[in-house]
């Protein structure tokens, strides 16, 4: 899950990081009593939304007078934001902060990720803040430090100074540094993070670090134990369809295509993307059901998918394991019946009663087209999506 | 032996009390030699109690001393899981097979942490399991689309592992072993694992090797297969079109940072000498067309 860099920036003031002084706001008007509530003369507008890449979208300006705040958040609140992260679609600007200016020194970046080769926490830093991480591990990787950290004993006062000597921060700063890392490494652990990311940290005129910007990620599996967290979850931020997929325990991914898929299973979902791309189509979905593939998940999923406009076939990819065969072909029938199908149904079916499932779907009377495996699925789900 | 497990195998069930752990204890009792395999359940608050006569202790410890099982599977709930793991590490066994999906980050990383150093061997979690044909199976896979024969199959996914089996089967080819590694971020065996035992294993000729986007567990294990590998080995990577930056499905299926990309995974495969398939209908033919 993803958060806000606003309500990052609590979450992290909570773990004793400092961050310059800001509000949120949801309204022009909120934006100018904020700025004058603040103080100081220049002032950060950044627009709030989940992507990255917001300067460079033009969601992210500096203010040198209450009017020019104003301004500049009349111009930013309720754009349509594209970076490189949205999509060409972008993402509508609904949140400000409005934040103090700070006096850089030095721009410097720190990151928390999972290292899933080493199967630790990985601090990550950079004497490059500022800039796109991912560029500079590109082009002078020499310049990103990393550091696996024990899960016992946590960031130790070593590596902290080691890191923190390697990207540059002076000596009169070396103490609060430490304690800034090894709190970032207590934020990530006490909150399941899958993710933090400050870039940039700076260094100001008088030695002291802060958090400028700040990103945060959370591990789905973990929010069971953080409602505090699962509160901050902006919808405003979501693809309609995967908030109602999650709905009805589907899971589901748009993408641009127009052949919708429904797999039992995320590796043969993937797979199933895949091959309709290997003959000449394009996916319009990711969506795995499940094991249990029952007639009301099958019947969701079928709505789902209808409301893309764009849709014109479905290919329903279904590897019966457990779950039978004939029990997955009542449920495809009833659910095609229930919604009124108005694109060709292309199934394969395949394992335990495939052929007493085949039966139902050829007795039923609709217009399913049956495939003998996934190359035949996939090519008559491309046929039939051209006719259309 | 097949790999890691065969008719010999003696298996406790930790969760064996839930739905799930009574649904798949069953059918895996049903299958081949597991009337004499699955010989305990653990549920620390029904030691005494039986489930169909298979008996239930305590704890895993108490299991293993009554019965001999050196081998768990966990059915047992995600935040639960991870403690049932290292509870089955603590008392030595030899292999942990953990099912469960949704299990934190957090979990794994310390359980994983604790495994060090130790004997235990662990697949998973959120995984199909693990089956050596017409001899036994651990998990939830479908055990009737396998037969007993010469291949090795390892995968980090459950339905799309049949998917390869049945397609084996067609060439009429059968598996000696066959691994779900899982779908999780951090997990136990890896594909380089799995293949280490494989090319170790007399009763394997060749293995299908399945991959999908996110890590670099596949590029690990092609660079091994490069330099040691004595046995053919064919590939396919799920996830062509997956967007980046999104979940699929998987924990673990996620394009970060550029890395996990499934074309990076099949150039290295390729660069390694691996034959790879674009298309998932065809891993079976392509194994079959590379047995000497």
């Amino acid at each position: 899950m993803k958060i806000h860099e606003y309500q990052a920036k609590e979450i992290l003031r909570e773990f004793g990081i400092a961050t310059p002084r800001g509000i949120a706001c949801f309204s022009v008007d909120q934006t100018v009593t904020a700025a004058s509530k603040l103080g100081g003369s220049v002032w950060a507008v950044k627009a709030q939304i989940h992507a990255g890449g917001r300067g460079k979208g033009g969601g992210v300006k500096v203010a040198r007078s209450l009017d020019e705040v104003g301004q500049l958040a009349g111009k930013i609140l309720g754009m349509t934001l594209v970076t490189h992260q949205t999509g060409t679609q972008g993402q509508i600007v609904r949140r400000l902060l409005i934040e103090q200016g700070a006096d850089i020194k030095k721009e410097l970046y720190i990151g928390l990720v999972v290292d899933r080769r080493n199967q630790r926490v990985c601090l990550m830093a950079s004497s490059e803040g500022g800039m796109d991480i991912e560029q500079v591990a590109a082009a002078t990787p020499e310049k990103i430090h990393k550091i696996l950290i024990d899960p016992m004993t946590g960031l130790t006062d070593q590596d902290a100074d080691d890191i923190a000597c390697k990207i540059g921060i002076t000596e009169a700063a070396m103490t609060e540094t430490r304690a800034l890392l090894q709190n970032l490494h207590q934020a990530f652990d006490s909150t399941d993070a899958s993710l933090i990311e400050i870039n940039p940290l700076i260094l100001t005129a008088d030695d002291h670090v802060l958090a400028l910007d700040a990103k945060m990620n959370f591990d789905d599996n973990a929010l069971f134990r953080h409602p505090e967290i699962t509160a901050l979850r902006d919808l405003d931020e979501e693809d309609p369809a995967e908030i109602e997929a999650s709905r009805h325990d589907l899971s589901y991914i748009s993408l641009d295509g127009n052949i919708g898929c429904l797999v039992n299973g995320a590796g043969l979902a993937m797979a199933t993307m895949d091959i309709i791309k290997l003959y000449g189509g394009s996916p319009a979905n990711f969506l795995d059901v499940g094991g249990g593939a029952t007639a009301e998940k099958v019947t969701e999923a079928f709505k789902l998918m209808l409301y893309n406009p764009k849709l014109q076939a479905i290919l329903v990819n279904i590897f019966g394991g457990i779950m039978k065969c004939d029990v997955i072909a009542e449920g495809v029938v009833t659910a095609a019946r229930e919604v009124k199908l108005t694109v060709p149904l292309v199934v394969r079916l395949e394992g335990t009663n495939v052929d007493l499932g085949k039966k139902i779907l050829a007795e039923s009377g609709l217009p399913i087209i049956s495939a003998s495996n996934m190359a035949d699925a996939a090519e008559k789900a491309v046929t039939a999506a051209r006719r259309v | 032996m097949a790999i890691l497990i065969d008719k010999n195998t003696r298996v406790m069930t930790q969760g064996i009390t839930g739905k799930t752990g009574q649904f798949h204890t069953r059918i895996c009792r049903d299958y081949a030699n597991g009337k004499n395999c699955f010989v305990a359940g653990v549920n620390p608050k029904k030691p005494g109690e039986n489930f169909e006569s298979i008996p239930i202790y305590a704890t895993v410890k108490e299991a293993k001393q009554a019965t001999g099982a050196t081998v768990s599977v966990i059915y047992v709930p995600p935040p639960f899981a991870a403690a049932a793991i290292d509870e089955a590490v603590e008392a030595e066994l030899d292999l942990v097979i953990c099912i469960t999906e949704g299990i934190p980050v957090r979990d794994m990383l310390r359980t994983r942490y604790k495994m060090q150093g130790r004997k235990t061997r662990l697949i998973g979690p959120n995984c199909p399991g693990i089956i050596t044909p017409d001899e036994i199976k651990i998990g939830i896979m479908p055990g009737h689309i396998h037969k007993k024969g010469r291949i090795g199959v390892v995968s980090r996914s459950g339905t799309l592992t049949y998917e390869a089996v049945a397609q084996l089967m067609e060439q009429g080819l059968g598996q000696s072993t066959c691994i779900g590694i899982g779908g999780d971020p951090v997990n136990g065996l890896k594909h380089l694992d799995v293949m280490q035992l494989f090319n170790d294993d007399d009763e394997t000729d060749a293995v299908v090797m399945v991959g999908e986007i996110g890590g670099t567990d596949e590029e690990d294990c092609a660079r091994w297969i490069r330099d040691n590998m004595q046995k053919p080995v064919v590939g396919f990577i799920a996830g062509v079109t997956a967007p980046a930056g999104k979940r699929m499905g998987h924990a673990g299926a996620i394009i970060s940072g550029g890395t996990g990309t499934a074309q990076e995974k099949l150039a290295v495969m390729e660069e390694c000498g691996i034959k790879v398939t674009r298309n998932p209908a065809e891993m079976g033919k392509l194994l079959k067309s590379v047995l000497r």
